[in-house]
C-alpha cells in the first residue's frame, strides 16, 4: 500500500493556515530574555529543509542537478547542525538561582 | 519496497516534536529540553530520508550509488563544519552566526527549487506547484544573499553602509524583474516546453542580487530585525518547497517558523521602537545631527573605588548592562562583584533593555554565560518602576537606552524609544570608556545630571578595581 500523502488544493491551504496559527500561538507571550535563543531555535527547525534537499539529490538525473542538489544538502545540513549547536549552547546556560547553587555545590 | 509508511510516520512524529520543542523553548524553565526534543525530531527525519533511495525516479536510477555517496559527503561536510563552528563561536558573535546558518537554510530551499525547475519536475506537476517552486526559490535566494550580507556586516567584514542613488527604485526594478522572469519560467512550463535553462538561471541571479540590494543600505543597529525577518522568510521558502516536494514535515515546520518568525520580528522591531517598513525602506543613523542644544550642567568624574563603596553600603542596586560590557568581556568580573555585594546583603538586580546587546535577548545570553541566574535579571517593563527606590543604579557600556531625551526631547532621533529610568535612581554611576556619544550619535542628558557620576575606563579594568575596593573593606 502506498501511504504517500498528497497535499493539494484546499487541504494544503488548511494545513498552511493551521500551522501558521500554531507558530503564532507558540511564540506569543514569550519573554524578551528568550528572543535570541528562540530565533536561533526556529532557525534550527527550518533546517528540516535538508530532507527535501536529500530527496532532490537522490532523484538527481543530470550533473547539474547533482551539483545543485549537493550544495542544497550541504547548506541544509549546515543550517540544521549549526542551528542546533548554537541554540543548545545558549539554552544550556539559562539556569535559575537555586539550580545553579546546587550545581556549584556538586562541583565543590 | 514500499517505504512510504515509515517515511510518513517519521515525518509526522518529527513535526510533532518540532512544535512541542518550540513550545518548550518559549519558557526559560523548559527551554533546554525544548531544543533536545526538536533535535530528536530532526535526527529522525534525516535518518528516515535515506529511505527515499529505495524509490527514486527512473532518470535517477543509474546515478543512485553516486547520489547516495554525494548525500553522505554533503551531510558529513555540512554537519561537520557547522558543528565545529557552532561550538567555537563566542557568545558575543552569536547574532552573525545565526544569520549565517539561516542564509544556508534559505540557500538549501533555493537549491531545491532550482533542481525541481531545471529538471522540469515542478512544471510537470502543474501550474500551482510551479508557482510555489518559483516563489520558494525567490524567497530562499533573497534570504541566502541577504543573510550573508547581514552576517558580513555584523562580523565587521562589511563596515560601510552602501547606498545607491535611487536605491528604492533599483530594488523595485529588481523585484519586478525577478517576478517577471519567474512568471516566464512558469508560463514556459504550462506551454509544455523544455525547461528554459538560461531563463531559470537569470531568475535566480536576479533574486540573489535583490537580497544583496535590500540588505546593504540597512545599518548595523537594525540588523537583528533584518535577520529575524530573513529567518521567517526562510521558513516560508521551506514551506513552499515542502508543497512542491509534497513533504509534510517541511510544510509544517516551515510554516510554523514562518509565522513564529514574523511575530518575533514584529516584537523585536517594537522593542527597538522601529517599524519593519521603517527598517527596510528608510535609512537611520549617520545622516541626522542630534541637537545637543541646551543640556545643563557638566559631567562629573568619579573613581571606581568610590562607586564600589557606594554600592557596598546601599540596600538596593540596579545594574544596567550594555553591549560595551560584552565587548570588554567584563561580565564574569561583574558577576564576581555582584556576588560580593550579595554576600553583604545588598539587593542586586539586572535591568535589561530590549535592545541591549546586538539583538533582543542577546544580553541575557551573555549574562547567562557569566553564570548570572535569570531570576535576578528583569525586563524593562518589570523593573522600570523600581528605579525610584534604588539607592544606586550602575550603567555599564550602555548609552542610548538610558537617555532621558527619549522621554522628553521631541526633536531627538531616539524620541519615543522606551528607556530605562536610570535618572530616577538616587545615585547613578556610568561606566564608560570615554566621553563619546552613543550609536545614534545623540548626546546623553543622563551623563550631565546632578545625581550622575562618570567612571571612565575599560569595563573589565573598572570591575577589577571595584572588586579590590570592596575586598579591602571586608
Amino acid at each position: 500500500m502506498d501511504f504517500t500523502s498528497t497535499i493539494t488544493g484546499f487541504v494544503a491551504l488548511y494545513i498552511f493556515m493551521l500551522a501558521a496559527f500554531t507558530g503564532y500561538e507558540v511564540i506569543a507571550r514569550v519573554p524578551a530574555i528568550l528572543h535570541t535563543p528562540l530565533m536561533s531555535g526556529s532557525n534550527f527547525i527550518h533546517g528540516i529543509v535538508v530532507v527535501g534537499a536529500m530527496w532532490a539529490l537522490l532523484n538527481a538525473g543530470s550533473p547539474l542537478e547533482q551539483l545543485i542538489g549537493f550544495v542544497g544538502v550541504l547548506l541544509g545540513a549546515g543550517n540544521a547542525a549549526g542551528g542546533y549547536v548554537v541554540t543548545e549552547r545558549m539554552l544550556e546556560m539559562f539556569k535559575p538561582s537555586d539550580k545553579r547553587d546546587a550545581a556549584a555545590a556538586d562541583k565543590e | 519496497m514500499d517505504t512510504s509508511l515509515i517515511i510518513e510516520t517519521a515525518y509526522f512524529v518529527a513535526a510533532l516534536l518540532f512544535i512541542y520543542g518550540l513550545k518548550r523553548m518559549s519558557s526559560p524553565v523548559t527551554a533546554r529540553s525544548g531544543i533536545l526534543v526538536a533535535g530528536w525530531g530532526m535526527a529522525l527525519a534525516v535518518v528516515v530520508a535515506f529511505l527515499y533511495g529505495f524509490d527514486v525516479n527512473e532518470r535517477a536510477q543509474p546515478h543512485l550509488t553516486m547520489n547516495i555517496a554525494l548525500v553522505l559527503i554533503a551531510l558529513g561536510l555540512g554537519v561537520g563544519w557547522a558543528w565545529y563552528s557552532g561550538k567555537k563561536v563566542a557568545m558575543t558573535n552569536m547574532p552573525q552566526m545565526v544569520a549565517l546558518y539561516n542564509g544556508m537554510g534559505g540557500g538549501a530551499a533555493a537549491a531545491i527549487a532550482a533542481v525541481e525547475l531545471f529538471s522540469g519536475n515542478a512544471q510537470a506537476h502543474g501550474v500551482v506547484i510551479s508557482i510555489l517552486a518559483v516563489l520558494g526559490g525567490l524567497i530562499g535566494s533573497v534570504a541566502l544573499s541577504g543573510s550573508l550580507v547581514a552576517w558580513a556586516k555584523l562580523d565587521g567584514r562589511l563596515n560601510r553602509v552602501l547606498r545607491l542613488p535611487m536605491q528604492q527604485l533599483v530594488n523595485a526594478v529588481l523585484f519586478f524583474a525577478s517576478l517577471a522572469t519567474g512568471a516566464a519560467v512558469v508560463t514556459a512550463g504550462m506551454a509544455g516546453a523544455e525547461p528554459p535553462m538560461l531563463l531559470i538561471a537569470v531568475f535566480f541571479l536576479i533574486a540573489l542580487a535583490l537580497g544583496v540590494m535590500i540588505t546593504t543600505p540597512i545599518g548595523g543597529a537594525d540588523m537583528p530585525v533584518v535577520i529575524s525577518l530573513y529567518n521567517a522568510l526562510t521558513g516560508l521558502a521551506v514551506a513552499f518547497e515542502g508543497f512542491v516536494l509534497q513533504n509534510p514535515a517541511m510544510i509544517i515546520a516551515g510554516t510554523v517558523v514562518g509565522s513564529a518568525g514574523t511575530l518575533l520580528t514584529l516584537m523585536m522591531a517594537k522593542a527597538m521602537n522601529r517599524s519593519v517598513t521603517n527598517v527596510l525602506f528608510s535609512q537611520f543613523g549617520g545622516d541626522e545631527e542630534g541637537d545637543a542644544g541646551d543640556i545643563q550642567g557638566s559631567m562629573k568624574a568619579s573613581e571606581a573605588s568610590d562607586a564600589a563603596i557606594a554600592m557596598y553600603y546601599a540596600s538596593k542596586v540596579i545594574i544596567v548592562p550594555g553591549y560595551g560590557l560584552a565587548v570588554a568581556q567584563a561580565q564574569h568580573k561583574l558577576y564576581e562583584f555582584v556576588k560580593l555585594l550579595q554576600k553583604q546583603g545588598v539587593d542586586v538586580r539586572f535591568a535589561i533593555h530590549p535592545v541591549a546587546g546586538r539583538m533582543p535577548g542577546h544580553m541575557n545570553v551573555l549574562l547567562a554565560e557569566a553564570g548570572v541566574p535569570y531570576d535576578i535579571i528583569a525586563d524593562l517593563e518589570d523593573i522600570n518602576e523600581d528605579f525610584t527606590q534604588a539607592d544606586v543604579a550602575v550603567v555599564i557600556g550602555a548609552n542610548d537606552v538610558v537617555n532621558p531625551a527619549a522621554r522628553t526631547r521631541k526633536s531627538s532621533p531616539i524620541y519615543g524609544m522606551p528607556i530605562l529610568n536610570v535618572d530616577q535612581a538616587h545615585q547613578a554611576y556610568v561606566i564608560k570608556r570615554g566621553q563619546g556619544k552613543g550609536y545614534s550619535g545623540v548626546e546623553n542628558e543622563l551623563f550631565y545630571a546632578e545625581n550622575t557620576s562618570m567612571v571612565y575606563g575599560d569595563a573589565q579594568k573598572v570591575m577589577v578595581q571595584m572588586i579590590d575596593a570592596v575586598k579591602a573593606l571586608g
